[in-house]
């Protein structure tokens, strides 16, 4: 096949793209530049997005022996991802934008342009397996497993997705890179937002949408305890950095219950008022074989590297109701809900839907 | 490398010895490297003490625009005006725009017209009005991208008749179109020695005598206290061989490069008909072909071709990498998307038929392609 593998600059695309040659495809590594001024975005050898991890990725490419181009993403990533985090965070909601970037750029963005260029996929260095069966499944590395992040894919978007890494463990990954002297073996990993460069989530979002005095709330007594610059700065379930001026009547520690933007409201109580048992979600999307008629039995994941609960999930149009076995805390507005099968050979991805409350 | 300008480089590379040493094997190299300085000057209508040796065309550049504009300055302080054209290659472009920066310089940006060419009558309207307040003016002798001659004679005559010295970047000239810093009146002329096979990283700046010039470079006061540094007998060997057989072929070549160049236009028009052909139809670089191709990105042309084993340029990118829309074709008045859409094909020494044909055979399903592509994007 020819296709086309999107290297950042880190070690897992870098082997990613190695396998994929050894594979026997004719492959075309593609940079994704996605800063529209590389020098603002996340600097040293961290993940993505800067003037060092072009140079990585490109470095990659002479070794595995594979032609090398940049694709100037900025416009459509500042749209699809920057702008809908920041907008995403002004309606109340915590947005996930790794997985929008897979969703909005790499498979789709990327993809389009690979396919209308003539190639026949894209492969990238996630972890997670996607095998012949068609069926998405977690990373036997379940630390570094990112079929969460995935989840959001289409049938037809992994279809053309090649993951030639979900067999193999981080360590396994960076062992190999080394072998085949790629340089990159030990560059340190991705974490933090890769547009947010001093990974201070709340300057950033204060830069973008301003100061915004307000109240923060208490649930049960409706009365204000304290206030705050921003309410969207705030994520459910978020309990340090309240600074709260009165202490609750029981003493105990107080958690972020709901943001509400139109009052620009924190409301804040007690952990146990945090429990959801009934999540609720829209925008399904559903890959693990055909679409259910009836409430699957299976597990589900409300955020990434979160638990993992037994739940009944049923689709109604274009919603998805996922009613847990046990509650579960903290679950944030604008996370995905992702429905797994357990399954010895990797948890089955059946589908995700982006959580409304 | 050419094959004479490598063998003369390994020949002279084996020999020890400093061309600034007194002792044999210094008066030995100094002999060679002043040989060298005489070819160069024989060939390029300059006189030996015209030639100061550089690192190359980016250090020639910078010598020639920083050095004048310091020196001039340095002898009246109104005098801080820098006239340029607005499609030089960027080792003048950037060169004039950190002078702008940092060194309080006024810049006057001169417009051309749609093919690229710098009318004698705009520079005279500059100078006209700023004489007075100019330290250098600064044109090339063609074109990179789109391969346009510029009127380099009548230019310099302009700036002559003004009193102000004027610089040609001739990097892309020499070998390619008759060049002579003599008759053509300039100032200050940069050539380099990788664009006619030569060796990368040596070039040479040919300054007039009485042209003042402030140096980048301190230290031993080679090359007329206005480039320091120890001499590379080896490279300005080669260099000078590389000139002189570049220069004395450049007839022969051109029309052989011409031929072939107008057959691939001929061809490309007829493949793909909607194409727009860039830069001066006459006065143009022998081996250059320059287009538009309406709806479709030039980066993903690019790649399509690649894959064939076809190799053609955008117009530049940045550090990271990402194509950048030719600042050469924004100042001839072409939009974003056109100049995003462009393309430069080069005919050279080992240009052949066979590589037309296989163009030719390759364009049209990836014009086809990359406009399908094309549609998916976004809007600016």
């Amino acid at each position: 096949m020819r296709v086309l593998a999107a290297m950042s600059g880190g070690v897992d695309s870098a082997v990613a793209a190695a396998r994929a040659v050894a594979a026997g495809h004719d492959v075309t590594g593609v940079h994704l530049a996605l800063a529209r001024n590389p020098q603002t975005y996340r600097t040293g050898a961290r993940g993505c997005c800067t003037l060092e991890d072009s140079r990585d990725a490109r470095r990659a490419a002479d070794v595995i022996g594979i032609p090398f181009y940049v694709w100037d993403m900025a416009d459509r990533f500042h749209e699809d991802v920057v702008d809908d985090f920041v907008a995403e965070y002004a309606a109340g909601r915590t947005p996930n934008p790794c997985l929008r970037c897979n969703e909005k750029i790499k498979f789709a963005a990327v993809l389009d342009r690979a396919v209308a260029l003539g190639f026949d996929a894209v492969v990238t260095g996630h972890h997670a397996r996607l095998g012949a069966d068609g069926l998405l499944r977690r990373s036997v590395d379940l630390a570094k497993d990112q079929s969460y992040v995935l989840a959001v894919l289409t049938r037809e978007q992994l279809d053309r997705s090649i993951f030639p890494l979900g067999d193999s463990t981080k360590a396994q990954v960076r062992a190999e890179a080394a072998e085949r002297g790629l340089a990159v073996a030990d560059k340190p990993d991705s974490h933090d937002i890769c547009f947010i460069a001093d990974g201070d989530t709340r300057g950033f979002l204060a830069g973008r949408l301003g100061e915004a005095p307000g109240d923060v709330v208490d649930a049960s007594t409706g009365a204000v305890v304290g206030s705050h610059s921003g309410a969207y700065a705030y994520t459910v379930g978020q309990r340090r950095g309240l600074h709260l001026d009165r202490p609750a009547a029981d003493g105990r520690p107080r958690y972020v219950l709901s943001i509400t933007p139109k009052t620009n409201t924190v409301t804040v109580g007690p952990a146990e008022a945090l429990d959801v048992s009934d999540v609720h979600a829209v925008r399904p999307v559903w890959t693990g074989g055909a679409r259910p008629d009836a409430p699957v039995e299976c597990e589900v994941q409300l955020r990434a590297h979160g638990d993992v609960v037994p739940a009944t999930v049923a689709l109604d149009g274009d919603r998805l109701h996922a009613e847990l076995r046990r509650p579960v805390r903290g679950v944030a507005a604008g996370q995905a809900v992702v429905a797994y099968r357990p399954d010895p050979a990797g948890d089955v991805v059946l589908g995700s839907a982006t959580i409304t409350g | 490398m050419l094959d004479e300008a490598l063998e003369a480089y390994v020949a002279t590379a084996r020999e020890v010895g400093n061309a600034s040493s007194l002792h044999a094997a210094g008066r030995r190299a100094r002999r060679r490297v002043e040989e060298s300085r005489e070819r160069v000057a024989a060939v390029l209508g300059a006189r030996p003490s015209e030639v100061i040796f550089t690192g190359g065309g980016t250090e020639s550049d910078n010598l020639a625009v920083k050095g004048i504009f310091w020196a001039r300055r340095a002898a009246r302080p109104d005098r801080r005006r820098v006239v340029s054209s607005a499609v030089e290659h960027h080792a003048v472009l950037d060169a004039v725009d950190w002078l702008a920066q940092h060194e309080g310089a006024e810049v006057g940006w001169l417009p051309v017209d749609a093919v690229g060419r710098l009318d004698p009558q705009t520079l005279r309207a500059e100078l006209d009005a700023h004489a007075d307040q100019v330290a250098v003016v600064t044109a090339m002798w063609a074109n990179n991208e789109v391969g346009t001659v510029q009127p380099v004679a009548e230019l310099a005559a302009v700036a002559a008749e003004h009193g102000v010295p004027f610089h040609t970047d001739a990097i892309q000239a020499v070998g390619q179109v008759p060049v002579d810093f003599g008759a053509s009146g300039v100032a200050a002329l940069t050539v380099t020695g990788h664009k006619l096979g030569g060796p990368t990283g040596v070039g040479a700046l040919l300054l007039a005598r009485d042209v003042p010039a402030t140096p980048l470079l301190h230290g031993g006061g080679q090359e007329r206290d206005i480039r320091s540094g120890t001499l590379d007998t080896a490279g300005i060997v080669a260099f000078a061989v590389a000139v002189e057989t570049a220069v004395k072929g450049q007839q022969e070549y051109a029309a052989r490069v011409a031929a072939l160049r107008d057959d691939l236009i001929e061809r490309v028009r007829q493949a793909v008909p909607e194409v727009i052909y860039n830069g001066d139809p006459t006065d143009r670089l022998p081996g250059n072909a320059h287009f538009s191709f309406p709806g479709c990105e030039g980066d993903a042309l690019l790649l399509l071709l690649d894959a064939q084993g076809i190799a053609c340029s955008t117009g530049s990118a940045c550090s990271a990498g990402v194509a950048q829309p030719s600042h050469v074709l924004l100042a001839m008045g072409a939009d974003d998307d056109r100049a995003r859409s462009s393309l430069r094909f080069t005919v050279g020494h080992t240009s052949t038929q066979a590589d037309i044909d296989a163009l030719i055979a390759a364009l049209p399903a990836a014009v086809d392609r990359a406009r399908r592509a094309a549609a998916l994007r976004t809007p600016r």
